[in-house]
């Protein structure tokens, strides 16, 4: 268990400052994590353990390590665990919410407008351009994804599985979460076995 | 009904999403155009633009804007909840019992091992994007954009967020 200890000085001020130290740190690396989870990682990293030192470098290691082994997305899990670490719920509430709500909002602004114009006809063509360079930011993740899979697992069994879950997912039709579920069930499975010897 | 179907949405991808963000993507677009039918394909990628133009981690980004649209405040707030809540509680829940296995073979294997899962599910939205583009503006002007985004998004390492607003000042003046 850790040791609650990065909160020495969260105790020695009014809970109002914290509460508006969490808001302040939260916002920026929520509005300064360009590119998604991952790159937002140093940013909380500077906030929290450098300018608030409201954790130590070995505390908001082992966070990170957990939060990497849980799925979902990754700066709203540290924020919100963050939060919670140094300021109870309402430290979660306030880490998350500032670190999600601005940017949504920004996305209701934006595809709004979008929605709104859309029967002007270069209006149109402008959103249906923005289709195939999706279609090539897609494709620069799946070969991320490929190529992180042919290392971690060796080509052979990368392609093995890659083609095992295309014929499931896409031959079969099977739902894509019952896939990745069965997945999880035989990874487990060792340890379960592990676990009822011992 | 539509509030329960929210949560559902964006439950199971915040729940298998092994790899982050991006990972979920293709899971959300199963529930949200193939299984309810909230978006179109063209809908979703802007969706995909916009978000990955904008700071902050796409998948709850996704979730606000979806829930938002299908059912107003309470549906981004419902949608968010979902997307966000059940790993971040098994999180603070689980802490003791996650830091004493996080070094078992199987903990660090999982990622691995859905990884391929998740590549084969982006590569089927790659393509699906793809024939959605050529249908939509035709075959040359797909490839012309696919070519020019690829080269400025890899080569010239040009930010995603100036790459589409490029894509959308070009699509304008061609649509004149």
């Amino acid at each position: 268990m850790v040791e609650r200890a990065g909160v020495k000085n969260a105790t020695g001020r009014p809970r109002r400052v914290l509460y508006r130290n969490i808001a302040l740190a939260f916002f920026r690396t929520g509005m300064l994590g360009f590119g998604g989870g991952p790159s937002s990682i140093p940013l909380v990293h500077q906030e929290v353990v450098k300018k608030y030192e409201w954790m130590t470098d070995d505390e908001f290691g082992d966070t990170l390590a957990l939060a990497n082994t849980l799925p979902g997305p990754i700066a709203t899990k540290i924020a919100g665990y963050i939060g919670y670490r140094i300021a109870g719920v309402w430290g979660c509430l306030i880490a998350l919410a500032v670190s999600v709500i601005p940017t949504v909002v920004l996305m209701i602004v934006f595809l709004g407008l979008l929605q709104t114009y859309k029967d002007i006809p270069w209006v149109q063509h402008m959103s249906a351009s923005v289709v195939p360079v999706v279609a090539v930011m897609l494709a620069v993740l799946t070969w991320d994804f490929v190529k992180k899979s042919g290392e971690t697992l060796g080509w052979m069994r990368a392609i093995l599985l890659i083609g095992l879950s295309g014929i499931l997912i896409e031959g079969l039709q099977i739902h894509p979460a019952i896939v990745i579920l069965v997945c999880i069930l035989i990874v487990f499975s060792p340890l379960l076995k592990r676990r009822k010897k011992a | 009904m539509i509030y329960w179907h929210l949560f559902l949405a964006f439950f199971i991808p915040g729940i298998l999403g092994y790899g982050g963000g991006p990972a979920s993507i293709p899971l959300v677009e199963h529930e949200v155009v193939g299984n309810y039918e909230w978006l179109t394909t063209q809908e979703f990628s802007e969706v995909v633009a916009i978000g990955n133009s904008l700071p902050g981690p796409i998948a709850t980004k996704m979730a606000g804007y979806i829930g938002y649209t299908e059912a107003g405040v309470l549906g981004s707030i419902v949608a968010m909840f979902a997307s966000v809540a059940p790993s971040l509680l098994l999180m603070i829940g689980m802490m003791a019992l996650l830091l004493k296995y996080k070094d078992e073979p199987e903990v660090k294997n999982l990622t691995k091992i859905i990884r391929p899962v998740i590549a084969v599910l982006l590569g089927f939205m790659t393509i699906q994007f793809a024939q959605e583009s050529v249908e939509g503006v035709g075959p040359g002007y797909t490839l012309f954009l696919m070519a020019a985004s690829f080269v400025l998004l890899e080569k010239v390492k040009l930010h995603p967020a100036f790459v589409i607003a490029l894509a959308l000042v070009f699509g304008a003046i061609t649509g004149l």
